[in-house]
């Protein structure tokens, strides 16, 4: 009985005053807007910066460099084992830059369990020979299908189709500006002049854009097959394995098993872009202050309002306490009041954050660096409109909690003689 | 039988110099007896009145209701005895706007839950007609005259059938007709249901017409 007695009571003391109440209810509204729409923004500029990076770049590269030898062959003379030798102008052997034996190390990398995909990549020097000029090159020869699952090769490519690299033979995607400077378009043929020197036309089937101007001068992408037919080399031939892990945290302690385990040099993607996980970490933490701050803001301006509404109903308190109220009831009316004006305004809060998110992932964004970012973009992060929805149930509950518990503690008469 | 009990009351008052209003203050009351309090203008007599209906608890002294100790009771104890056993009516009506005469009068049983809702509709429109106003039981308190409002405030009080009803200058506020249909109405609750009454008042005629007056002055009581 006592809960339906205490539902009554809040909701005349709040439809008696509805403006000051609907005042409250907006306070909250536009705190719980500011923090899920900012927060929202600036999360999705995050992840967008962070994609930039994490989904070009492999959590672990295996490759081959071309190393001096350890090992000298005096070290290997009985003769001098217990002297110090030093040789100068070491110079390194004779080797193919392939990873050796590729299938077998591919096969059992994709058994393991940690490892999301595996995308084999070979890379050969060239000239593009446009006229009489050649401008060096490099020719990146992918796993097409590898290379798309894992690093989103479709959404650089501007014009042609992507697939086209492994359905057409002798096929070649250049960069952007690296197409203009031969002024050549899609569906043109261009040569190349391959390391032994045999010239080699090849078929431009799309373009494609990675936001870095000079590394589009020079890149371009083939088929795997076509860069080993390019090379003369057996289809065994990988200088690369790029692989990409479910969790890209393993990815140093991984990087060092491998190199051990193959015999390769391998690196990870925290000691490759060292700079970028600083900037990350950075961002993120710019991020929490921001939405910290907000999150206060708003607080404090809910915790006003009602704090005014409930000192003007100290009237209503008094006779309620003179009539028979403890102040546990009274305590209780006005929490159920704030949680109220918390749940309804924290409601629209979030509907009308989620309204301002998806308006602002209309706003036009053109950047050459993203072709395939048209928006700004905005994460929908539910944990955003969960911690939300309990903020401004929490600040709300402490909002009537505090000056109620007040109300509740002084004698009647205090209000009553005061009058 | 004792409704009520005062032994040595003594109260002071701290702010901003710590005076004494109330200086050993004893008395009772009957069942059934209609009492006033008079006495000058800061005579203590208000304050006597806060603290027996136990809306004021910063006092020494024994107070017993219906022969229970008040002292030691938790602020919810005490709001269960001011809902259950008191009825009290202020200077000024002191109703809840927010709600309807009727709703008003209800409040203080629907608080104590001692019968339905539905009954306690029934008993207060019961009380309504009593005290006359049964008319206006649907509108807010606003839209009633002062002496109308007054007597919501006496139903309000009525309503749980307390053991004694308190009244702070219930005439003060209002003319002279008002005054006497008030003044009616204590004394038939009085003589008829042989309701016990404490009024405080500084109207002299008010008090003569009550069974008994308690005369104030200086916080002391000089005449019984």
């Amino acid at each position: 009985m006592n809960f339906k007695l205490i539902v009554s009571v809040s909701r005349a003391l709040m439809f008696a005053r509805w403006k000051q109440t609907l005042v409250a209810a907006i306070g909250v509204t536009f705190g719980i807007t500011m923090f899920i729409s900012l927060l929202s923004f600036m999360a999705g500029l995050n992840e967008l910066l962070d994609n930039l990076i994490i989904n070009r770049t492999p959590h672990i590269r295996l490759y081959n460099e071309v190393l001096p030898s350890e090992n000298q062959p005096v070290d290997l003379s009985e003769n001098y084992s217990g002297h110090y030798n030093f040789v100068h102008s070491v110079r390194p052997k004779k080797e193919r830059p392939e990873i050796q034996n590729s299938f077998a190390v591919i096969n059992s990398i994709r058994q393991d369990e940690r490892v999301l995909g595996v995308a084999p990549k070979v890379t050969a020097q060239v000239f593009y020979n446009i006229g009489l000029v050649n401008l060096t090159g490099l020719i990146n020869g992918i796993d097409i299908d590898a290379e798309n699952r894992l690093f989103a090769f479709s959404e650089y490519v501007t014009s042609g189709n992507f697939m086209d690299l492994k359905n057409i033979p002798n096929s070649i995607i250049l960069g952007k500006a690296g197409a203009e400077k031969m002024m050549v378009e899609t569906g043109d043929m261009i040569t190349v002049t391959n390391p032994r020197g045999d010239r080699v036309p090849l078929k431009v089937v799309g373009l494609f854009e990675s936001g870095i101007q000079e590394l589009d001068k020079v890149q371009s992408y083939a088929s795997i097959k076509t860069c080993q037919k390019l090379l003369g080399e057996s289809s065994g031939y990988i200088t690369d394995l790029q692989i990409k892990l479910h969790d890209m945290t393993l990815a140093p302690a991984m990087a060092q098993e491998y190199s051990e385990l193959y015999n390769t040099e391998a690196i990870d993607i925290q000691a490759a872009n060292a700079q970028f996980d600083t900037g990350s970490s950075i961002r993120t933490l710019i991020s929490y202050a921001v939405g910290i701050t907000l999150l206060i803001v708003a607080g404090f301006g809910i915790y006003n309002i009602l704090n005014m509404m409930i000192y003007e109903k100290m009237d209503s308190i008094a006779i309620l306490k003179a009539t028979g109220f403890s102040g546990k009831d009274v305590n209780r009316v006005f929490i159920f009041i704030a949680l109220t004006i918390g749940i309804f305004g924290g409601l629209l809060g979030l509907m009308f954050g989620f309204g301002v998110s998806a308006l602002i992932d209309q706003i036009p964004f053109d950047t050459a660096a993203l072709p395939h970012i048209k928006t700004y973009p905005v994460s929908y992060n539910p944990k955003f409109y969960i911690i939300g929805g309990i903020f401004s149930l929490v600040t709300t509950y402490f909002a009537g909690y505090f000056p109620s518990q007040k109300a509740s503690k002084i004698d009647p008469v205090i209000i009553i003689r005061g009058k | 039988m004792k409704i009520l009990e005062a032994k040595n009351i003594t109260k002071y008052f701290h702010d901003p110099i710590t005076i004494q209003v109330l200086k050993e203050v004893s008395f009772s009351i009957e069942q059934g007896e209609f009492v006033s309090i008079i006495g000058k203008s800061g005579c203590g007599k208000s304050t006597l009145l806060y603290i027996l209906s136990t809306m004021d608890t910063d006092y020494e002294g024994e107070l017993y209701i219906d022969n229970v100790l008040m002292r030691q009771k938790k602020e919810a104890d005490l709001a269960l005895v001011r809902n259950e056993k008191i009825g009290f009516v202020f200077q000024f009506h002191y109703l809840l706007n927010e709600f309807s005469v009727l709703r008003n009068v209800m409040l203080p049983g629907i608080k104590l839950g001692k019968y339905s809702e539905k009954e306690i509709e029934h008993r207060a429109m019961e009380k309504l007609k009593i005290l006359g106003i049964d008319g206006e039981a649907l509108k807010k308190p606003n839209q009633l005259s002062g002496g109308q409002k007054q007597r919501v405030a006496i139903a309000r009080a009525l309503i749980n059938d307390p053991l004694i009803i308190m009244a702070d200058e219930p005439t003060g506020n209002l003319d002279k007709k008002n005054s006497e249909i008030v003044f009616t109405i204590f004394k038939e609750l009085s003589e008829v249901y042989n309701q016990s009454l404490l009024i405080v008042t500084h109207d002299g005629e008010f008090a003569k017409a009550t069974n008994r007056i308690i005369e104030m002055e200086d916080g002391k009581i000089i005449r019984m």
